[in-house]
């Protein structure tokens, strides 16, 4: 997907690059869907007639927050070495990438094992239930996606196929993952930080 | 890309050609074909959705009849309003957009062929989920079928306790499936747009018709998401115990309506949008002047994009928001009508000092001009909210809207049919089969939408399967229902002169109305590459610089 | 063909006629508009108001016919206009005409006059939408709460003891010693919409979400309208009647609604019937062991003029049908068809009509 460059005729024309704006509009849409299961959970602060309360059984996963934002970090050089060619880099910093996604996966489950079998807290319970499970488990679907698409290039990497010239792909699948790792930050806030 | 179009002229595959030329189509991703199979499927659902129509419109000709059964004919309202909004009007409004959209900015295909053909098998799948609905929905107590909801499904009619069986999961399931579709042309379309040019057009010097898609595809991005989002919420609701419109719970059924037409309102300047394209090609060509006031065409869609996200409480009025809401949503209302009157008088000032000619594709146009000044003008009257509380989810809405979608949108859309039709398959139509389609139709739209206003100002809800005698509704649904016949019997002409054209119409060479935009500079079919070299424009009427090497458009842009 | 080409050619004049559609609608409207006419166009026609939100309503929906009246008949004339006289004429030279691309003077002047007529409307709109909504419920109005159920209406009145089910009577109201009747809208299932046109706008009764609407009739008499919200499969026969009384009238009538079931000595057959059949799930009899709440309280059934929310009139053929068979008169309505023999059914019936 490279920007397409003609020189025709008299006038030198330059396009923008097809995956980057195709990626980016993929993105507003899910960030409108986002927002509305943010608006949701917003209005239901509460709202709910029973059940427990978010500061009741909540704890802030300092940690993995941690994890997941590390790895916009280490995606965004990763793809910095593969532009300069440096593939053995690209290979370390993607694995990288894909060790602290996998790892906020680990401690989302880990959190919501707890919530469920020792808190009995579902997505039946109560309204903060419902809005709770479904906005933090549509970004986790969503991260899992990216490990899936992160884990695909790791094994394409692993087979010697992944070269400089195929910057411009991972350039537009970066994009993707620091779209979840924004789309976290405003889970977070609004879960940990407005709702508690 | 299709194998056909390698193939050496002389030469065919001598033993299956059915099966391969089935093939070719099913398997697709070229940017033409799959804009005709989006046309063609949105043409079968329009003969269907007009079915439930005139169905619904039997029962009601008459007090207290009983043609239907009241579950038959909630079933019917449902799926008609589905039906034509998801799998008519945006596979067609997708349809000529991925037709038009490479040819006029002189691209070779979209800029993602294969979710092109992916998004379209998603929408096309999504249509045959919801009738699969009519025998695989059954659920307890036999209370399991098509759907039965209405169209917007409103909250807590949804609910499990309320909609038992599967008939809201099929209207969840297939929407969501096509709306995945939706969003993945959308981001075709503007991806198309924004990267694909041939040099020399600038967004300034693109024509009207891949500017105005490019918004819609915006909006599309924008307002197709919040729907997922609801019917995502909806499923938790119905099968993983959610509470999000639970009013036992503490849930809101009113956070659904908010939802819903935030993505509803919007939807329908999606549908009008590049029904307003349409106008802004046709137009000009048969006026034979430029369109008037260009860069404040542009700008007024992009204001009608913006504000009318912003518009969508007006559906909801009698909710009780509370006056500073209602008042708020009349404002932003009323402001969208601004923008959307400066198109109609730009389009009548590219007429004013033309020379006009009444081929059927400007005839349409024209009853577009008039019908959507109507229909605008009875939207002003729904955006004072206090006449609102009366005439909302009565007759005049419902003559409202279809005055819009049918008379406008629907109006457009045929006079695209027959403007491009000559370079889609390179034949003519009939000019005298078109205008009786036009008298026909035009005579039965006026008959049904014009007197449906009547019976909603004397006070008839909708969504009724009948009514009492003595309120003085009968006469004017007798009419209502007459116009219909017209309307069938237009519709079928139309679809006849498609058919006979294509076998016995007239060549119709590259540019038969002597047009100015790209995608008649290529031969009629264009072939599977377009343009055999990627043209270079200096204007926004390229084939008008050719034509009038001494007086080219560049000179006054 | 040739013929009717030709006749196309001259289309400008022939749209005209197909237009003149839409104007004899607008006639009607405008004939609907005229009150002395009004009523016995329809019953509910909206442009014949008896109280005064509906009057508020009628007066800014007036002005703003008029002013979108007159845009139309602007932009229609002009469309004509240019359709008739720059039409391409037969002997045409075969050139092309002068190319106008825009004109900044008259896009600002097509922006500035719509801008204008927005705020107008804007500004009569706001002041109506305040009228009705922003209203003090004063000290002597009737307060009535009104609860949707799929595909009845139960109306309570607190202070005042009542309950009682699909006919709601108020007392008139005054010009200048008004007693309004202030109703809180709520709903025991799915959304419904109490719309009685001729006394207000439609409101919706949305669970979990309680409205509240006021009408101030100025007249006696029944006004009808119906839920106007789609609320399931009965929807089209969940009917609205509004008894406006004198007040002497109104207050005879609370009178006689706050009393118990009139006991008639022993129970009767059908009393029994009543009270041991599944009846008394749904259904209350004040001052009988009957105490259900799903559906309409009977304990003044024989009070109402029609049974099963409008949908039927209230006579014994009609009560007896109802029982036998709820779908026969309301198909999908959700009263179950109670498995009665001939002579159960005729004692219950007897019982129901002492109700009074």
């Amino acid at each position: 997907m490279n920007a397409t460059s003609m020189t025709a005729g008299s006038v030198e024309w330059k396009n923008p690059p097809r995956g980057q704006v195709g990626m980016l509009a993929l993105i507003a849409a899910e960030s409108a869907i986002f927002t509305i299961f943010v608006v949701a959970y917003l209005f239901y602060i509460g709202k709910s007639l029973s059940g427990p309360t978010p500061k009741e059984i909540l704890s802030v996963p300092i940690f993995y927050t941690i994890c997941l934002l590390s790895s916009s970090l280490t995606i965004h050089f990763a793809a910095r070495a593969l532009r300069q060619g440096k593939v053995k880099s690209f290979g370390l910093l993607w694995f990288a990438t894909f060790a602290l996604g996998a790892a906020f996966m680990y401690g989302t489950a880990m959190e919501w094992y707890r919530l469920i079998y020792h808190e009995g807290f579902t997505i039946s319970t109560n309204l903060f239930g419902t809005t709770y499970y479904s906005l933090v488990g549509l970004h986790a679907f969503h991260v899992v996606v990216g490990l899936t698409a992160l884990f695909l290039v790791m094994a394409f990497t692993l087979l010697g196929s992944v070269r400089a010239e195929h910057a411009e792909r991972i350039d537009v699948l970066s994009l993707y993952w620091h779209f979840v790792d924004a789309v976290w930050v405003v889970v977070f806030t609004v879960v940990y930080l407005i709702g508690r | 890309m299709s194998t056909d179009a390698i193939a050496l002229p002389g030469t065919e595959s001598a033993e299956r050609p059915f099966v391969d030329g089935l093939h070719a189509w099913v398997t697709t991703v070229d940017h033409k074909r799959l804009g005709i199979l989006y046309i063609v499927y949105a043409l079968i659902f329009l003969v269907v959705g007009g079915i439930e129509a005139t169905i619904m419109r039997i029962q009601l000709i008459r007090a207290n009849n009983d043609f239907v059964s009241p579950q038959v004919f909630n079933r019917l309202f449902t799926l008609h309003g589905t039906t034509m909004i998801f799998f008519v009007a945006m596979p067609m409004v997708f349809g000529f957009a991925n037709y038009l959209i490479p040819l006029m900015i002189g691209a070779r295909d979209m800029a993602f062929p294969r979710l092109n053909a992916f998004s379209f098998w998603l929408t096309a799948f999504g249509g045959f989920l919801l009738y699969f609905s009519m025998i695989g929905a059954n659920g307890l107590y036999g209370a399991g079928n098509a759907p039965d909801v209405g169209w917007f499904a409103y909250a807590p009619l949804t609910a499990r306790t309320f909609s038992v069986g599967h008939s809201t999961d099929f209207w969840t399931l297939s929407l969501l499936i096509s709306g995945f579709g939706s969003i993945g042309t959308a981001i075709n379309i503007l991806t198309t747009v924004l990267c694909m040019r041939c040099p020399g057009m600038s967004l300034g010097k693109m024509p009207l018709l891949p500017w105005l898609n490019l918004v819609m595809s915006g909006m599309v991005i924008l307002a197709v998401s919040p729907l997922t989002a609801a019917q995502v919420m909806l499923m938790i609701d119905r099968y993983l115990g959610g509470h999000f419109f639970d009013t036992q719970a503490g849930g809101s059924a009113v956070i659904w309506m908010h939802f819903f037409w935030i993505f509803g309102h919007p939807e329908v300047y999606v549908l009008v949008i590049p029904a307003f394209a349409f106008m802004s090609e046709i137009i000009p060509v048969f006026s034979r002047k430029a369109i008037f006031g260009y860069p404040v065409m542009v700008g007024a869609t992009i204001a009608i994009g913006f504000i009318s996200m912003s518009v969508w409480a007006h559906h909801m009025f009698t909710v009780g928001m509370g006056a500073n809401a209602n008042t708020f949503f009349a404002l932003s209302t009323m402001a969208v009508g601004v923008p959307t009157g400066i198109k109609i008088f730009n389009w009548l000032a590219t007429m004013w000092g033309g020379k006009i000619l009444f081929k059927t594709p400007m005839l349409f146009a024209i009853a577009f001009l008039f019908q959507f000044l109507i229909a605008g003008l009875t939207g002003i009257m729904l955006s004072c909210v206090p006449f609102d509380w009366q005439l909302t989810a009565s007759y005049f809405v419902v003559a409202h809207f279809h005055y819009v979608i049918v008379g406008g949108i629907l109006f457009g859309i045929f006079a695209a049919f027959y403007y491009w039709y000559p370079k889609m398959t390179g034949r003519m139509y009939n000019e005298t089969l078109g205008r009786w389609h036009f008298w026909l139709f035009l005579i039965g739209f006026h008959l049904t939408f014009d007197f449906m206003h009547i019976p909603g100002l004397l006070g008839m809800p909708r969504r009724i399967y009948t009514y009492e005698a003595g309120r003085g509704w009968d006469i004017w649904n007798l009419i209502v229902t007459v116009g219909a016949v017209f309307q069938a019997v237009g519709t079928l002409v139309f679809v006849f002169n498609l058919v006979w054209s294509y076998f016995r119409g007239k060549i119709a060479g590259s540019d038969p109305w002597d047009a100015w935009t790209l995608e008649w500079s290529t031969s009629s079919p264009p072939p599977d590459y377009n343009f055999a070299v990627i043209p270079e424009v200096k204007s926004r009427r390229p084939l008008w610089d050719l034509k009038h090497p001494n007086d080219p458009d560049w000179k006054y842009e | 063909m040739d013929a009717m080409r030709t006749a196309c050619e001259k289309t400008s004049g022939r749209l005209g006629v197909w237009q003149i559609v839409p104007v004899i609608f607008w006639s009607v409207a405008a004939a609907a508009a005229s009150e002395p006419a009004a009523p016995a166009l329809s019953p509910t026609n909206i442009f014949a108001p008896a109280s005064t939100p509906a009057n508020s309503i009628l007066r800014v929906s007036l002005f703003v016919l008029g002013v979108t009246g007159a845009i139309f008949v602007v932009v229609f004339s002009l469309l004509v206009y240019s359709v008739v006289k720059f039409r391409k004429r037969t002997n045409d030279d075969g050139r092309e005409p002068p190319q106008v691309y825009g004109s900044n003077q008259v896009e600002l002047a097509w922006t500035v006059i719509p801008v204008l007529i927005v705020v107008a409307l804007f500004m009569a709109t706001a002041r109506v939408i305040a009228d009705v909504q922003k209203v003090a419920q004063p000290a002597n109005a009737i307060e009535v709460v009104a609860i949707g159920h799929q595909f009845w209406w139960e109306y309570r009145y607190p202070a005042l003891g009542v309950v009682t089910a699909n006919e709601l009577h108020v007392p008139v109201s005054e010009v200048d010693h008004p007693t309004p009747t202030f109703i809180q809208l709520l709903s025991a299932d799915t959304d419904h919409s109490f719309w009685v046109p001729r006394l207000a706008g439609k409101t919706d009764l949305i669970p979990n979400h309680p409205n509240s609407t006021w009408i101030d009739p100025h007249e006696t008499g029944l006004f009808l309208g119906q839920c106007a919200q789609y609320c399931g499969t009965q929807h089209a026969k969940m009917l609205l009647r509004v008894y406006v009384d004198s007040r002497a009238d109104f207050d005879r009538w609370i009178q006689q609604q706050r009393q118990p079931a009139a006991v008639a000595g022993a129970v009767s057959e059908g009393q029994r019937i009543f009270e041991t059949t599944a009846c008394i799930n749904c259904h209350k009899v004040a001052g009988t062991v009957a105490n259900g709440r799903f559906g309409p309280d009977l304990t003044h059934l024989m009070s109402r003029d029609t049974i099963a929310a409008g949908a039927a009139l209230n006579t014994p053929e009609n009560l007896r049908r109802w029982i036998l068979k709820p779908d026969a008169i309301k198909p999908g309505s959700l009263m179950p068809a109670m498995q009665l023999n001939d002579q159960d059914l005729d004692a219950l019936t007897a019982y129901l009509e002492t109700l009074r």
